[in-house]
């Protein structure tokens, strides 16, 4: 038998989403209905893969840009910071971002409607934290979209985001909004998260210091996974 | 003192994440060839037994000595041998099918061999989480501490991997009959 020390993740209930929200429509038929059973954190959970700079290339960060020119749309820096709950900076972590074109089409199978694909614009990127858990992205303003949730839905501009940071508990992914957007009230995904300042957790900031003059807007989001206690915990497992 | 910040809630990944998060190698935790590998597969299905065919299924998994490349493994960080990396990412098929190649973990500090697994979809607000365990390990999993915490044997069972010619199989039902038991971290 040995005691081994492991970081306890916290859980902030704030943050919670439910997983059946009925006006979101498929939350129907793909929301588990038994209760989630509570897993105690071991070894398989406090570690996860360590994803950087291995997949990243050059250029991941700017989505305006490809071989044949430049994206059409509202160039916007986004950048912020990735943190955990207790304030502590996530460094070297991978962030995977994929969005619809200024037009708000998806270069997607799926995402088809009346309004053009831009050849330019392939909507992914990639970047990772930096040392201080910074990143930033350059990339064009997404525009809105129907969807067939609804008669007349439309997502508000978003743009999805996929973080590891640094242990299975904190895998992240979650959509970024920009502020004063008029479709949020109509939004059954936006409004699936019961607190509303969590929500507004999720609607970046207009960042006029980070702007570029003459070149691009800029908007700040900073990305909270959850924290683990500053002291660990003994854990009583048996080491085979 | 650093200021304490509140969660970033998670929000679903939506019809359109093939856009960033399949990768050309993402279904290979070890590579193509690797003696020992098996795959896991298996369906994912919805509550009216249709498949999920616009899923993603993360595995996340201890190396055949029950260790982990990850500093936070206290008994010390393992460097990976032989190109092994833990971590899958399959997205599910038109049939609602994933495949995963990896090796066989071993049992990690008194738990049987398992593998954790994330389900992500149109639909889930939020990841699903659950293990996958291996039907020839009868003894160590009638021990594990996550499977005897369980009420039913029905409920264990839907962890349960059933051997295969290439590896194993653990279909995941989200919703309905033999739902899946999922897990909150």
């Amino acid at each position: 038998m040995t005691d081994l020390v492991l970081p306890r993740y916290r859980t902030d209930e704030t943050a919670n989403v439910p997983l059946l929200y009925p006006d979101y429509k498929s939350t129907r038929s793909r929301s588990p209905g038994k209760p989630l059973v509570l897993l105690p954190h071991q070894l398989t959970e406090v570690t996860g893969p360590l994803f950087g700079e291995d997949r990243v290339r050059p250029g991941d960060s700017d989505l305006t840009g490809a071989p044949g020119g430049e994206a059409i749309g509202q160039r916007i820096i986004v950048h912020g910071r990735v943190l955990d709950s207790d304030g502590r900076a996530v460094p070297d972590a991978l962030l995977e971002v994929w969005q619809a074109n200024a037009g708000g089409r998806y270069l997607h199978a799926n995402g088809e409607w009346p309004t053009p694909l831009d050849p330019n614009f392939t909507g992914l990127g990639r970047a990772v934290t930096d040392s201080l858990g910074r990143y930033r992205f350059v990339t064009i303003k997404p525009g809105a979209y129907p969807w067939g949730n609804h008669h007349n839905a439309w997502r508000p501009a978003h743009i999805h985001f996929s973080l590891f940071g640094r242990a299975f508990t904190q895998r992240l992914v979650t959509q970024m909004y920009f502020p004063d957007d008029p479709l949020f009230a109509y939004d059954p995904i936006w409004n699936s998260i019961p607190d509303e300042r969590a929500r507004q957790r999720l609607v970046s900031r207009f960042d006029l210091a980070a702007t570029e003059p003459n070149w691009a807007l800029a908007f700040e989001f900073d990305i909270v996974l959850r924290g683990s206690d500053a002291t660990p915990f003994e854990a009583e497992v048996d080491d085979e | 003192m650093r200021p304490s910040r509140q969660q970033t809630p998670s929000q679903t990944v939506g019809p359109y994440l093939h856009i960033a998060l399949p990768w050309a190698d993402g279904a290979y935790a070890v590579p193509a060839g690797t003696p020992g590998a098996i795959w896991l597969r298996g369906r994912l299905t919805d509550g009216n037994g249709d498949p999920v065919p616009d899923g993603l299924v993360e595995t996340w998994q201890a190396d055949p000595d029950g260790r982990f490349d990850h500093p936070d493994d206290p008994r010390g960080a393992v460097p990976a041998a032989n190109g092994f990396r833990g971590f899958g990412r399959c997205p599910t098929g038109p049939d609602g099918e994933y495949a995963i190649l990896t090796l066989k973990p071993g049992a990690v500090s008194g738990q049987a061999p398992h593998v954790d697994i994330s389900v992500f979809a149109r639909g889930l607000l939020d990841r699903v989480v659950t293990r996958l365990y291996f039907a020839d390990e009868a003894e160590a999993n009638a021990a594990d501490p996550v499977l005897r915490n369980l009420p039913t044997d029905a409920d264990r069972a839907t962890l349960v991997a059933e051997r295969t010619e290439d590896g194993y199989r653990l279909d995941i039902r989200l919703q309905g009959d033999h739902e899946t038991v999922f897990f909150a971290l």
